[in-house]
């Protein structure tokens, strides 16, 4: 019969419509803000650098101006300068570390590359502002988050780092 | 004062010289229309100058490069490890199977194992990749015939679905970024196998719902069926690949072929199409769904625990000097990159053979003789991510 392909499509289109008044799995649309955290284990934005004292959070960054995640981003949103000590000599510690979040595409390489852990990436997604420039270049004050911060974000994760870091200071030695 | 009146005199044209026309001898120009770049039907940034006579297709020249992003040479800018997320931006539908096409490569290129759990932990994001994929393009099939939303809303909604499971897996929904040189970057969470085959039992549900819908829709018949039709030494000689070349009844499907990763050890068939035309194509998307649920459910059943990379460091990443071309069955056909590396960091060429342009150039071929609204749903059958023609 002609006409009969239709009607049976029909049925289907009726099922979904009526259905999703009766059965809970079929109202699939999740209300924004008001639904649910949709941050899971591995949900990745934007880095974030790791301090380890909460009372002196830009002292104690994890981070030593490397520059290797500086030369490894692909979109090359990372901008590191090393600080220097009071007789001009190179420390070990960012002066500026800057990462354009309006260039960054959250892939990880920066996090995957670091041999310090210093860098890891944040599950905070609401980032926008009213400045096109300003609001979105992060400086290390913004980037600063402490490791029960990332103890928070990502446990399982956070809690492996913490044991690869302590293995490798029993390695080095008592200091 | 009347303000019109201020403004200068319009210049008196000449009178034209209008000829009336009657009859039989109607005499018509060939119109030439740029369909697109901005056209809702192409899918993208696509641009279709086609000459009509009357709404008879005569001529089509695609052009595309609207969206050219210089891929190839940014990664020959970048380390090999870079390229890795921008390899997600060429087909964004399908972040997963484009990742393990440039792992593949770089793995022959240095000779890197994979673990076993890897090679399962690729097969099962690739299925759910080619599930997802052929699910919203007969969407968006059905949606270019004019069925406009629901179809592709009934996608959408168990795309969601694989969606989730890849943001758990690798943290983001479409740019996964998830496979590496050597295996993939982290392990699977606890809990996601089982929500993994909750999510394929129930599969099948959609795609029967899917067929009721629409394979015995009369309209959908008398639209596709003897639209479109790519013969079969046509679609060899221009290098089709992929569902496209199936739906014309070549059996070249590159996972039986080449029986790259762990594609050997999976029992399963390769639909194919008798006809050719745009209904052929349409099915055997269909078709393929039912063969990639069975292929996950057996790589589900017998995966087993270990390691999910190797030993690959991360920095100081050099290839030996050296070539390889690897490649595998996307979603869209045959994805394969190319690397030249010359032993430093970067590589010295990078090129990606893109299912989807090289399935655009027949698409002259397939249109001439048909009316403009088949050209839409030819283009629709060809299943182009605009992402990866241009690149």
């Amino acid at each position: 019969m002609l006409g009969k392909g239709i009607i049976n499509g029909l049925t289907v289109t009726a099922w979904n419509f009526f259905g999703s008044y009766f059965s809970k799995s079929r109202l699939t649309t999740v209300q924004y803000p008001e639904g649910g955290n949709t941050v899971t284990a591995f949900s990745r934005n934007i880095p974030f650098l790791v301090f380890d004292d909460a009372n002196a959070p830009i002292d104690s960054l994890r981070c030593v101006a490397c520059k290797i995640c500086e030369k490894e981003c692909p979109p090359q949103c990372i901008y590191i300068v090393q600080d220097k000590d009071a007789n001009g000599k190179l420390i070990k510690s960012p002066k500026i570390f800057d990462i354009d979040i309006s260039v960054c595409m959250g892939c990880q390489i920066c996090v995957e590359v670091c041999p310090f852990e210093s860098i890891k990436m944040d599950s905070h997604f609401e980032l926008a502002g009213r400045d096109r420039f300003a609001d979105l270049l992060l400086h290390r004050e913004q980037l600063a988050k402490s490791n029960d911060y990332y103890h928070k974000i990502h446990p399982a994760e956070a809690r492996e780092v913490d044991d690869r870091l302590a293995a490798k200071q029993k390695k080095a030695g008592p200091a | 004062m009347n303000p019109a009146s201020t403004l200068p005199e319009s210049p008196v044209l000449p009178p034209r010289d209008y000829q009336v026309y009657s009859g039989d001898d109607l005499a018509t120009n060939v119109l030439e229309v740029a369909m697109g770049p901005q056209h809702p039907s192409t899918h993208g940034v696509f641009r279709m100058d086609v000459s009509l006579d009357g709404e008879t297709v005569v001529k089509l020249k695609p052009v595309f490069g609207y969206l050219h992003r210089n891929h190839e040479k940014i990664a020959e800018n970048v380390t090999y490890l870079s390229s890795m997320p921008y390899t997600d931006r060429l087909d964004y539908f399908c972040s997963m199977t484009n990742n393990w096409a440039y792992a593949m490569t770089v793995e022959k290129l240095t000779g890197i194992a994979v673990p076993e759990r890897a090679e399962y932990i690729r097969v099962i994001m690739a299925e759910l990749t080619r599930l997802q994929n052929h699910a919203s393009l007969v969407g968006f099939f059905v949606n270019d015939l004019g069925a406009s939303g629901t179809p592709l809303l009934y996608a959408m909604r168990e795309r969601e679905h694989i969606l989730d499971l890849f943001e758990w897996a690798s943290g983001a929904r479409m740019m996964c970024n998830y496979f590496r040189f050597g295996g993939c970057r982290n392990d699977l969470p606890p809990g996601w196998l089982q929500q993994c085959r909750k999510v394929v039992d129930a599969f099948p549900a959609f795609m029967d719902e899917f067929e009721k819908l629409l394979t015995e829709n009369e309209i959908i018949i008398s639209r596709t069926q003897k639209v479109g039709i790519l013969p079969r030494p046509l679609a060899i000689n221009a290098g089709i690949t992929g569902p496209m070349l199936r739906a014309s009844g070549v059996d070249y499907d590159i996972r039986k072929v080449d029986n790259y990763g762990i594609y050997n050890r999976f029992n399963f068939r390769v639909p194919l199409g008798e006809v050719g035309d745009c209904y052929d194509r349409f099915m055997l998307r269909l078709l393929e769904m039912h063969e990639s649920v069975s292929i996950l459910k057996q790589a589900l059943d017998s995966i087993p625990e270990g390691p999910v990379i190797g030993d690959v460091k991360a920095r100081n990443f050099r290839p030996k000097v050296g070539e390889a071309y690897g490649r595998i069955e996307a979603p869209k056909g045959e994805l394969g990159f190319f690397l030249v590396s010359d032993g430093s960091p970067k590589p010295y060429r990078y090129r990606v053979r893109p299912p989807s342009l090289i399935n655009l150039t027949v698409l002259e071929d397939m249109c001439l003789g048909h009316k403009i609204a088949d050209a839409v749903i030819i283009l629709g059958s060809v299943d182009i991510v605009l992402g990866e023609v241009d690149r």
